[in-house]
């Protein structure tokens, strides 16, 4: 290993960001998707695959990937919920690998909402 | 590889006691299983901090916590939360006397009200990663210093700060820095090559203490980039961080972290590529108490037996074999990197006029959330035992408060509102100290606590100042007397006799202190000596020579409970009959008591 000098430590940092975002739960975009067993039934496992190599390949630093169980609406799976920092959360519905990968290109990285695909904007009313 | 979730389990010294390595391999085994060892990676970190309820895990970016966790509830927990993403709310945490439980690390009280400087990177970071440190701001500081800074100005940045010494003694770090400093160029005069020390105490003494053990486990670069600041400020070359023996974790931490350093020229030769040589070594003591003060610890890094030398001269003059030497403790070290990083006028606002930034305190004793926390100064002592703290098991009142170890004091329950500051502690016969804080109920005997420390004390008392010596033995004698009820009239004067004998005549601080919580619970709980001298009775039904165990015929059912587990056979009765107790077999350990449902068993 080389010694390092100053600028190397941002370096490092930055190689690091990732992780150390992942930690702090900080990002600009959350991409949660629903793994309930009727979304891994519905193929849930191969969007999750194809957003980690997607988000892996882009060097998407600030895109946090998640998971939560069945939003509900079992019979549209696999879903996904996409949430923009200080914007309302978007439902995605019956998404396969190639829907995913193109949700996250025009929505997570673009800025527009899908909305071929999406179901609705927001959450149910919680209590 | 990208993972999508973190699972930061505790690896510190008491959750591995606890079982952690084997819900460590556990995990990884689960998750290989499930295949999702690509989305789903185990961190390893240091103390998180509610580790009485080990062993522990937080699940990253969501932070969801987990608790007294069993490998049998592995697999569950693999399958629910990380591969279809419903947290498992049995291994969450359930505030005392409530019915729900609290997912989110963030929302527990007892992390909620903690500000974190010493222990920013505790749970968050993996100890083994320089890498990590260094995203998380690591080794930014000593950089700055380097490039931008003067060693005036770092260390007038650490005086402005209001930065007081962690270990106990509360002086004024940047004071101590300056005029270690002025000792070395004065010297450097005269011999150009003479090495300086930075030293750092991690022998941490206090009985229940384990700051600054968390601290290295959990993050041992800060202390390393801490000690590089210190030296380059004072002008040094040669560190060393003395940590007793006892603490292997936090050695072999510290020690790869070193290796780590070594390997990024963050410390050696040139470090960064500036004209700057600065060395560390980890040196193992032998555990013993003395060795908190400075200038035993030198003589025991020099190999000479452990004792104390007469100050003036201080270790910024004549340290190790006589060179100019730097003793700081641990937390003090850890908040170096931050008041650099983030200014001296951030830290200097957080805390009291006169004790600024924020303390790490083992909580300990009779509190629900036993722990490691860091609270800003001036926080008041009943916010410490009631929010943090989740107040008392059992709905037991509160009797006093025990900080500083067994150089403090006792403060009793009419002082909860004080805050926690170096002087106001003082102020009450307490001291802040190294930062044990144990919680006492009433059913806690503040005699027989005393006699706990002065034991601990005449044992550790390395025996070179007679009044240290033999005073701590005396005072120990006496207070054994009195919990056997063997008190006599005028002992409470002795006591406060040879206190004061200790106390000026001893030459250094563990003799100086160690008649502190004698004369701190003399001087609020008097009336539970008389009691113990002049009435032969123990208030709080806890010293075993003054109470007798009874059994209440009104109440006894003849259950057999009490008769079954009494050890001697004191207890005797047919089965639906009251049961009689044998005093000349009772050794009054209590068993009976707990095992009565029918509260039949009386203590008087």
């Amino acid at each position: 290993m080389a010694k390092l000098r100053p600028e190397d430590l941002d370096k490092i940092a930055q190689r690091m960001k990732k992780v150390i975002n992942l930690r702090e739960g900080a990002g600009r975009a959350k991409v949660v998707v629903h793994m309930g067993t009727c979304g891994i039934a519905a193929g849930a496992r191969a969007v999750m695959s194809a957003l980690v190599s997607e988000i892996e390949k882009r060097n998407l630093d600030d895109v946090l990937l998640s998971i939560s169980s069945c939003a509900g609406f079992c019979s549209k799976e696999p879903m996904v919920t996409v949430e923009l920092a200080g914007k309302p959360p978007v439902k995605y519905v019956e998404l396969n690998a190639d829907k995913a990968v193109e949700i996250l290109e025009k929505h997570v990285i673009g800025g527009k909402i899908v909305t071929e695909y999406a179901l609705a904007v927001g959450n149910e009313r919680i209590m | 590889m990208a993972h999508r979730l973190h699972v930061m389990i505790c690896t510190c010294t008491n959750c591995i006691s606890n079982g952690a390595l084997n819900i460590k391999n556990t995990l990884e085994a689960e998750i290989a299983a499930k295949d999702l060892q690509d989305d789903v990676q185990v961190v390893q970190t240091g103390a998180s901090g509610l580790c009485v309820k080990g062993p522990i895990l937080m699940v990253q970016p969501d932070g969801i916590f987990y608790q007294y966790l069993k490998t049998e509830s592995i697999p569950n927990l693999v399958e629910e939360h990380f591969l279809k993403g419903r947290p498992v709310k049995d291994l969450m945490y359930v505030p005392t006397g409530e019915d729900l439980p609290i997912p989110k690390i963030s929302d527990i009280p007892f992390f909620k009200d903690q500000r974190l400087i010493a222990l920013r990177n505790r749970g968050l970071i993996d100890p083994g990663s320089i890498d990590e440190y260094i995203a998380n701001d690591g080794y930014k500081a000593i950089a700055k210093a380097l490039s931008s800074m003067t060693p005036e100005e770092v260390i007038e940045e650490i005086t402005k700060s209001g930065l007081r010494g962690r270990g106990g003694g509360g002086f004024p770090t940047g004071k101590k820095w300056d005029i270690c400093r002025s000792f070395v160029l004065k010297r450097k005069e005269l011999e150009p090559d003479v090495p300086c020390y930075m030293i750092c105490n991690a022998d941490e003494g206090d009985p229940g203490a384990f700051m600054d053990r968390s601290i290295l486990e959990a993050d041992p670069h800060c202390i390393i980039e801490g000690m590089c600041i210190g030296a380059y400020a004072m002008g040094a070359t040669k560190g060393c961080i003395y940590a007793r023996i006892e603490y292997p974790l936090a050695i072999k931490r510290i020690e790869e972290a070193i290796e780590a350093a070594k390997e990024y020229g963050l410390l050696g030769e040139d470090i960064l590529g500036f004209d700057f040589s600065f060395d560390l070594t980890v040196f193992q003591g032998a555990g013993a108490f003395v060795c908190g003060e400075e200038t035993s610890l030198i003589h025991s890094l020099e190999g000479l037996p452990p004792e104390p030398s007469q100050k003036p001269p201080y270790p910024a003059e004549h340290g190790v074999w006589g060179n100019p030497t730097n003793i700081n403790n641990v937390e003090t070290w850890a908040n170096v990197p931050m008041i650099l990083n983030w200014g001296s006028k951030w830290f200097s606002e957080i805390g009291t006029e006169t004790s600024k930034g924020t303390k790490v305190f083992s909580l300990a004793g009779n509190v629900n959330n036993a722990g490691l926390v860091e609270v800003p100064m001036g926080i008041t002592l009943r916010e410490m035992v009631y929010d943090i703290g989740g107040g008392i098991p059992g709905d037991k009142k509160l009797k006093a408060v025990q900080t500083g170890g067994p150089s403090g004091g006792f403060i009793p329950e009419s002082f909860l509102h004080l805050p926690v500051d170096y002087e106001q502690l003082k102020e009450v016969g307490a001291i802040m100290g190294s930062g044990g804080m144990i919680v006492m109920d009433e059913d806690t005997c503040i005699v027989d606590i005393a006699k706990y420390f002065l034991e601990f004390t005449s044992d550790e008392s390395c025996g070179k100042c007679s009044s240290c010596r033999e005073g701590a033995a005396a005072l120990y004698e006496i207070l054994e007397r009195i919990c056997q009820g063997k008190g006599e009239e005028g002992d409470l004067e002795l006591l406060k006799e040879i206190c004061s004998a200790v106390k000026s005549a001893s030459m250094c601080g563990l003799g100086q202190t160690l008649p502190n919580p004698v004369l701190s619970s003399l001087e609020h709980f008097r009336e539970e000596y008389e009691a113990h001298i002049k009435e032969k009775r123990c208030p709080a039904k806890s010293c075993k020579n003054l109470i007798t165990f009874t059994i209440d015929a009104e109440n006894c059912t003849g259950c057999t409970a009490c008769a079954r587990v009494c050890p001697t056979e004191a207890i005797s009765g047919v089965k639906k009959e009251v049961h009689k107790l044998d005093q000349d077999k009772c050794i009054k350990c209590g068993e009976c008591l707990d095992a009565c449902k029918f509260a039949a068993v009386k203590v008087e």
